[in-house]
């Protein structure tokens, strides 16, 4: 097994073969033939059909529960309450490959007695048949005594507020200091402040939750479960009171993700209804069970006060975040966390005072989201930076030009940035290539606008991120990858193809990639925090490598070359300055192993380790390293109607490395739509906590008929950790979005709404109160 | 067990993908349910709803939802789901330009993608982009941001136009 750091140049060629092409995924044909079978594809010989009874009211104490009908109905196989379980709580905190101590914010699986969001489950149903389940879950009877709730942030810190669990509603809290605050405001010409609010987002991945679960002939309960994180099968193994070897997760194959299915959802439910049947068991969410079974993206109203001179130099940044956390607290400790190291964006402020809480609602909770609280930081940073232009008369990239965060600059937790800062270039680029503005016409107003953004990739440092790989090659020169790591669509599995491809001089054809199973492929980690390709790409690097040095060096001897001297390519190995001597891969591969030599390589990759952060200042490393990039937006506002049409988009990342540019380009174009739909559509609204939007028919993605196509400019410094240099991708793509069509709304229309969505009716709302 | 003579089900010959297969449903059964039962799987549920088109098919050539469509209706006509469009050695011009083009993530949306294309292709062979959009306005992708999915159908178009294939 190999244990190393990449230096990213084992692999000394010229050129990259494989790494940096455009090539078809690996996963592609199955799926334009409709051959992939996903997750709710399988079924099972004598599977029974489960369904979820959902809490329809937010805050209530539940004094009755009578299943007796419900299990007393014919091919109704089991029903399960709260009172049926061993065990009544569920961890959903740290998912993954970490042994680090836990925050023991445990949920309840089912209601005992409290209901703390609407569509909190009751009890779980398993029958013969879908219809049979339903049936019994109408059967079902509960009383359900209204208990006063909290539905904003705001109104849960009141003194005298409702209490939605434990002692207080401040469920997490972070700060950061860094220099002198006070000394930055007086320097300050000017102090500038703004407040800016987002709203709960829905992922809306395409393939509701889904999974089938089983027992095998080893007494093993199996899931396959559609989630962006097969190491959960520790939660699940000690909420269903088994050990963690008896349950064994696989996430194959997955139709979307976005941090939507990295919490536990419905595999729990599965796990327990298998443990007490026996019998295998399928649970496909309805939309509306996955409208209201997963966390959604937490709102945050942010007040920046913002000291400049005149010449648009920041001197002191105070910033107040809260954040909606809802009925649980899941992942919401790092989403402020995140959204508190990200506060600043990628500008230097040496006097800062970041002041986050996130506060329990009786409102569905919240959790992780593509951009994970750093993306709604930047609707603020990018907003207050336009405005912050408009007040002292400068333009709005020279200012940024003068406060950007810069290679070997601290971030706001005073830890420098090592790799390449290329906001610069990706600001200049991006705005550059909107080109000619486009005419305004009738009661049309066109605005442009642009955002930067700072955006982490792999995990926060002090949770020891690792990610596990294995690399062999057949005796026909045939290439396996094992790894743990789950494809939620955006390629991650065939970029780990290309990387081995790449290092032992084979085609991407030629490899074979088993992946996403807790029991037999190893532990990779979680899908999510644009880590998959940095951290596993790294350990399949490193694991190809390994086994490469020991076929050349058995080349060696065969060719009578320096080891130094030979090179793999195209399934070939050859003298590098006499490609005449040569023999095949596949006949190198036989020698070596006639002659014992080990053909396959498992590798760990460890991110940076660190401590914790200085709990009075928030001083430390919180993440490996950043991305850098920004998105500019033109749009034109019919000031009649309110109604926002994009015309231009385009995105600008230094990636660091593009291991498929197609990929790449994948990822942008779709972060550019869902940070639209963050920008001006999509609102899941609660009142009194109740969901009044639980379908697509109210909860408005954007379509074919919204969506600009977007331009990518795709930047690489090299300068990443991940392998080739490679940053990451996944995230980033959305976080600058929002933000830069909210500047150019304001561009256009001359007023600023300062709540995301961005609706015709605030657009028009906002024209009429100040009319331009 | 349901017999014969109940009138609530029915057995229906269904011809998909130019086979016709028998099923036993009842009045409300959907189409989209009706045909998973059978093993096209390759038929998604997304919504249940009309939203999202991930469960479209064509009937008779044309797009339909087949969560809105109940299976007792499309008795006589002809259904066909993504994979009768094409294989893997043997891919429709749209699959071919999917693949092409990077026009697939998550690929839970593409079969409808790709049978709301057929659809739209089949009455105009010759798109605008305005065109396309419109024929892809049902159908729901998060993944990729649709720019992919202009350019793959356009090329699909014009590929479908050389070989002088629209239907």
């Amino acid at each position: 097994m190999t244990d190393t750091i990449p230096t990213g140049k084992a692999v000394t060629r010229d050129a990259l073969r494989q790494v940096g092409r455009p090539l078809v995924r690996t996963d592609a044909v199955g799926k334009a033939v409709g051959k992939t079978m996903y997750v709710g594809d399988h079924v099972m010989q004598g599977m029974l059909h489960a369904r979820v009874l959902r809490s329809p009211i937010a805050s209530a104490r539940l004094t009755r529960l009578d299943v007796s009908k419900a299990r007393a109905l014919d091919r109704v196989a089991c029903v399960l309450t709260a009172d049926d379980l061993e065990r009544p709580l569920i961890a959903v905190d740290i998912p993954g490959q970490t042994g680090r101590a836990r925050l023991e914010t445990d949920q309840q699986v089912l209601v005992r007695d409290r209901v703390r969001y609407h569509g909190e489950p009751l009890a779980l149903i398993a029958a013969e048949t879908v219809e049979i389940a339903e049936e019994a879950m109408r059967l079902i009877e509960f009383d359900l005594e209204p208990i006063p709730g909290v539905y904003n942030p705001e109104d849960a810190l009141q003194p005298g507020a409702p209490i939605v669990q434990g002692t207080d509603n401040v469920v997490a809290a972070q700060k950061i200091v860094k220099g002198d605050i006070e000394k930055g405001f007086r320097e300050a010409d000017r102090i500038i402040e703004n407040t800016f609010q987002t709203q709960f987002v829905e992922h809306a991945f395409l393939e509701p939750e889904v999974g089938l679960g089983w027992v095998d002939e080893n007494n093993i309960i199996n899931l396959r479960a559609s989630t962006q994180v097969i190491e959960n099968f520790r939660f699940i193994a000690d909420a269903i009171g088994v050990p963690h070897n008896r349950v064994r997760v696989r996430a194959s194959l997955v139709g979307g993700g976005f941090g939507g299915k990295e919490d536990v959802t419905m595999e729990c439910y599965i796990a327990l209804l298998v443990k007490h049947t026996g019998r295998p068991i399928r649970l496909e969410f309805t939309r509306e069970d996955s409208l209201m079974g997963h966390g959604k993206r937490h709102p945050f109203t942010m007040t920046y006060r913002t000291g400049v001179k005149a010449d648009g130099t920041i001197t002191a940044l105070e910033v107040r975040l809260i954040a909606d956390a809802g009925a649980y607290v899941f992942l919401s400790p790092y989403v402020l966390l995140y959204a508190a190291i990200a506060a600043p964006g990628p500008y230097r402020v040496d006097n800062l005072l970041i002041d986050g809480r996130a506060v329990a609602t009786n409102n569905m909770y919240t959790s992780a989201f593509r951009g994970f609280g750093a993306a709604q930081a930047a609707v603020a940073y990018e907003q207050q930076m336009d405005e912050i232009a408009m007040e002292l008369g400068i333009d709005r990239i020279e200012l940024r030009r003068r406060n950007y965060l810069r290679s070997g600059d601290t971030i706001s937790s005073n830890y420098p940035i090592e790799s390449a800062v290329w906001t610069e270039e990706c600001v200049d680029r991006a705005w550059a290539a909107l080109g000619e503005p486009t005419e305004a016409t009738g009661h049309l107003r066109i605005g442009r606008g642009v955002a930067a953004y700072q955006q982490s990739y792999g995990r926060i440092t002090y949770l020891h991120d690792t990610s596990q790989a294995w690399v062999g090659v057949e005796i026909d020169g045939s290439v396996t990858v094992r790894s743990g790591v789950t494809d939620i669509g955006a390629g991650q599995v065939s970029a780990l193809g290309q990387i081995a491809a790449e290092v032992l001089g084979v085609d991407l054809d030629d490899v074979a990639i088993y992946n996403s199973d807790s029991a037999v492929t190893p532990l990779a980690g979680t899908t999510t925090a644009t880590r998959a390709l940095y951290m596993t790409g790294n350990a399949v690097k490193v694991a190809a490598e390994a086994l490469r040095g020991r076929l050349i060096e058995r080349a060696a001897k065969s060719l009578g070359v320096a080891s130094d001297g030979i090179d793999i390519a195209d399934g070939t190995v050859f003298a590098i300055d006499d490609p005449g001597i040569s023999m095949p891969f596949h006949e190198l591969v036989k020698l070596s192993a006639a002659d014992g030599i080990h053909c396959s390589e498992l590798a760990i990759f460890r991110a940076p380790f660190s401590d914790g952060l200085d709990p009075e200042t928030g001083e430390g490393q919180v993440h490996p390293d950043y991305v850098f990039g920004a998105h500019a937006i033109e749009v034109a506002v019919d000031v009649e109607t309110g109604e926002v049409s994009i015309l231009k988009s385009v995105a600008a990342h230094d990636v660091g490395r593009a291991i498929n540019p197609t990929a790449v380009e994948g990822q942008i174009e779709g972060g550019a739509a869902q940070g639209q739909g963050f920008a001006l559509s999509e609102e899941m609204i609660y009142e009194e906590g109740r969901l009044i939007t639980p379908s697509f028919s109210e909860y408005l993605i954007p379509t074919s008929m919204d969506v600009p196509k977007v331009e990518s400019i795709i930047l690489e410094s090299g300068t990443g950790l991940g392998p080739f240099g490679a940053k990451g991708i996944g995230e980033p793509a959305l976080t600058p979005v929002a933000p830069a069509i909210a500047n150019a709304v304001t561009d256009a229309i001359g007023v600023r709404v300062k709540e995301l969505p961005i609706t015709p009716e605030k657009i028009v709302a906002a024209l009429h109160a100040e009319p331009t | 067990m349901t017999s014969e003579t109940d009138m609530t089900h029915k057995t229906l010959a269904l011809e998909v993908n130019g086979r016709v297969v028998e099923t036993r449903v009842p009045a409300h059964r959907t189409l989209l349910d009706a045909l998973r039962d059978l093993g096209y799987v390759e038929v998604k549920r997304g919504c249940e709803k009309g939203d999202c088109g991930a469960c479209a098919v064509l009937v008779d050539g044309v797009a339909l939802d087949s969560c809105l469509t109940l299976a007792w209706t499309v008795e006589g006509c002809s259904v066909t789901t993504v994979t009768g469009l094409g294989n893997r050695t043997e891919m429709h011009p749209l699959q071919e330009a999917f693949v092409e083009h990077g026009a697939i993530q998550c690929g839970y949306c593409t079969p409808g993608l790709i049978i709301a294309a057929h659809s739209m292709l089949s009455e105009n062979p010759s798109p605008s982009e305005a065109d396309i959009r419109n024929g892809l306005s049902g159908n729901l992708c998060r993944c990729t941001g649709y720019t992919k999915v202009f350019d793959a159908v356009a090329k699909a178009a014009g590929a479908m136009r050389e070989a002088g294939e629209t239907s």
